[in-house]
């Protein structure tokens, strides 16, 4: 038993049956996780991209590295770091959260890189064409800036929210009770690992799938009427 | 246990990471030009095929992958018959090679898409056959172009071997784990472990474009 | 006159709702050298590229040295459409220049030339190199064979591509307006080329170009083509000099009024 629902051992499609509800609760958790640690990843990322755009040599190169360093090391072991490191020095996390901050960091390096190539896809042509017509910067940013880098940004993001999501699997080092994690709790208890894994491997086919496809529906949705994307 | 003795074992454990990101590299290189141009085939099986296995592995987890390998796939095994227990090396280079070959597939199937249609004609019209012009006209072209998204594909596979350690293989993560165990030092260990990954990564990132020069020489001469 | 080499017979392409080839009826002698000007959309490449195999046919039937092209007899008589079988085998007849060149860029000049005579033709490498080095030679191109095509100019370009495509021996060379890529001081050496191949050698050429002064110069005919049909023919003098429709004489006096020839 586990969660409140027991499983019904007589024939694998009774246990297949009688497990999902159990899977579909840590379904719940992934999809938690994943969008926790997305925000978190959107958030930071703009933060890492807007230092490494600093006029300044003294902020932007040691940022550069910084983000070189988490894209370049492994989420589990960036997550072990968090999970080991901070309590040390009296930062105490529950698991769901240093797991969704671990996601959210990783993930931080790679969306640094699709603002910053956004925002440079649209040339100094544009912010010359602005100062010619005398807008101020603020304007320049908003009417002109980012209107024209959200189409470029959005579908990249959609694919790195689908990566996430395939990710979240790791945390269950640390005791989160995703999808995986219980199944293989299943596994453990049943003595049965082929049909929990196996679910497990369908329903993230599913998830993934729905997931493009809504990227790419919130991609069609968006206006980028005249605007140039290569 | 002085933080310089952890050289010793992290270092075997390093040599693991290393063999197993070179050989499920070279699996997943395989595998990507496979399905690759197996995608881009008139023959409908093959191409149902490469379809199938870069659906099935980019749309589900490489954990996920690993765990039904080594825990899911000898109990299918017994169903059948059949002694299918791999041991954590082969399901660790399996299913790295397996995951990063289905991602490499849609970077071959876009490079190759990419080279230009009057390449295409020009085969056409010294009448090469469409084998012929695959092998001599397109894949050569491509291939520089796939190269940096190899880089990036590289790079991501040495990431993803830390988690072999989930199936107790030896590599540089699991015995940065053991060494925490013993010593409850997490804070230099990890460190340790860290850059240990970040110079791994920019060696290999170094050897990436050192290759990626090497294909694309004729790209450097002349225009 | 003896059988032409080339016969489009009532031949008809589509694009979509585009008719480009309107029931084309036109021919080609053996060892002629033939122009075809007129505007752009006219169908004027479309009818090199049908011959190359790069386009397919709508209608109608085009026949080369004889056979059908696009069609195989069946055993009843009939003609069904081709297998690739056989139109391989009636590409060897059949050589293309290309406007852009399309030489391989990740291959140098001399293997440009002699890759498709090993791997298509089956010649021995040897073979191909001593092939490649004589057709260097003609194109005045020798001392460039280990170069790759991105260190070339454009002109010297088309050169490899002219040797590119006569290193198949092909009957029939097809030019697809050889010299617009180019910058116009590089048109001469091209057209020199072009020129002592039609002076020195029996191949049939066909020509699409817009220098009208070298289309005069080496053809025994050109054809004015308009909107995917031949408006009038005739040898250059006749055409150039005394053009019977008005739609000849209005498009020679536009091209001739603003591109003053180069012909090097």
């Amino acid at each position: 038993m586990l969660f409140g629902f027991e499983w019904d051992l007589s024939s694998p499609l009774a246990f297949a049956l009688s497990i999902l509800p159990i899977l579909l609760t840590g379904l719940l958790v992934t999809l938690q996780a994943t969008v926790v640690g997305f925000a978190l990843a959107l958030v930071l990322g703009l933060v890492w991209a807007v230092l490494k755009a600093a006029p300044s040599r003294i902020i932007s190169w040691p940022v550069s590295v910084v983000i070189e360093f988490i894209r370049d090391t492994p989420l589990l072991v960036q997550l072990f770091f968090l999970y080991y490191v901070l309590p040390e020095y009296g930062i105490v996390l529950p698991a769901f959260m240093t797991g969704a901050l671990a996601l959210g960091i990783q993930y931080s390096a790679y969306t640094a890189e699709v603002y910053r190539a956004g925002l440079q896809a649209i040339g100094a042509d544009q912010r010359e064409a602005a100062r010619a017509l005398n807008l101020s910067s603020a304007r320049t940013f908003t009417h002109i800036i980012v209107p024209q880098a959200i189409p470029r940004i959005v579908p990249a993001m959609g694919n790195y929210l689908v990566s996430i999501m395939k990710d979240v699997p790791v945390l269950s080092v640390v005791t989160v009770l995703e999808m995986l994690n219980v199944a293989k709790i299943v596994g453990d208890r049943t003595f049965d690992y082929l049909i929990p894994l196996s679910l497990v491997g369908a329903l993230y086919l599913i998830t993934t799938l729905v997931a493009s496809a809504g990227v790419r529906l919130v991609d069609t949705w968006l206006p980028k009427e005249g605007i140039p994307l290569k | 246990m002085h933080w310089t003795e952890y050289f010793g074992p992290l270092a075997e454990g390093a040599w693991v990471t290393v063999q197993l990101t070179v050989y499920s590299t070279i699996l997943g290189a395989i595998l990507a030009f496979a399905s690759g141009i197996g995608k881009l085939s008139s023959n409908w099986a093959i191409k149902a095929v490469s379809v199938a296995y870069i659906e099935v592995f980019r749309g589900t987890s490489l954990l996920v992958q690993l765990f039904w390998l080594y825990f899911a796939l000898p109990l299918a095994g017994m169903a059948l018959g059949i002694d299918l227990r791999l041991p954590p090396v082969m399901a660790g280079v399996l299913a790295l090679g397996l995951n990063i070959g289905a991602y490499g597939a849609e970077v071959v199937r876009g490079a190759i898409q990419s080279v230009h249609k009057d390449q295409h004609e020009a085969a056409r019209a010294l009448n090469f056959t469409s084998r012929q012009t695959l092998w001599t006209i397109t894949i050569p072209q491509a291939i520089p172009e796939m190269m940096p998204s190899f880089g990036n594909l590289a790079v991501q596979n040495l990431k993803d071997t830390a988690l072999v350690s989930l199936i107790s293989l030896g590599d540089l993560t699991f015995r940065a784990e053991q060494i925490r165990n013993f010593t409850q030092d997490s804070t230099t260990i990890y460190s340790m472990l860290l850059v240990a990954y970040f110079g791994m990564a920019l060696v290999l990132t170094a050897l990436m474009r050192g290759l990626e020069a090497y294909v694309s020489r004729w790209r450097m001469a002349g225009s | 006159m003896t059988d032409p080499i080339i016969k489009f017979d009532k031949v008809v392409k589509r694009f979509g709702d585009l008719t480009v080839l309107n029931k084309l009826d036109f021919e080609v002698q053996r060892g002629e050298k033939v122009s075809i000007i007129g505007p752009s959309g006219s169908g004027k490449s479309t009818v090199l590229r049908i011959l190359m195999t790069l386009e397919g046919i709508d209608g109608g039937v085009v026949t080369v040295d004889g056979e059908p092209l696009w069609h195989e007899k069946a055993p009843d008589g009939t003609l069904k459409p081709a297998s690739e079988t056989h139109l391989r085998k009636m590409r060897t007849q059949l050589g293309m220049v290309f406007q852009q060149f399309n030489l391989f860029p990740h291959m140098t000049v001399l293997r440009n030339i002699t890759e498709a005579p090993v791997k298509v033709l089956g010649l021995s490498k040897k073979e191909a190199r001593q092939r490649a080095e004589e057709l260097l030679e003609l194109v005045g191109l020798a001392d460039q064979a280990q170069k790759y095509p991105g260190q070339l100019s454009g002109g010297q370009k088309q050169r490899v591509g002219i040797a590119r495509a006569l290193a198949m021996r092909p009957n029939i060379l097809l030019f697809d307006e050889p010299t617009s890529a180019l910058d116009p001081e590089l048109v001469g050496e091209v057209l020199n080329v072009i020129r002592k191949l039609a002076d020195e050698h029996d191949l049939t050429m066909l020509l699409v170009t817009h220098e009208m002064r070298f289309a005069k110069e080496i053809s025994d005919r050109v054809c004015f083509f308009d909107r995917g049909r031949i408006r009038e023919e005739g040898t250059p003098e006749e055409l150039f000099t005394d053009p019977n429709e008005d739609r000849t004489r209005e498009f020679l006096a536009a091209v001739l009024d603003e591109a003053p020839g180069t012909t090097g």
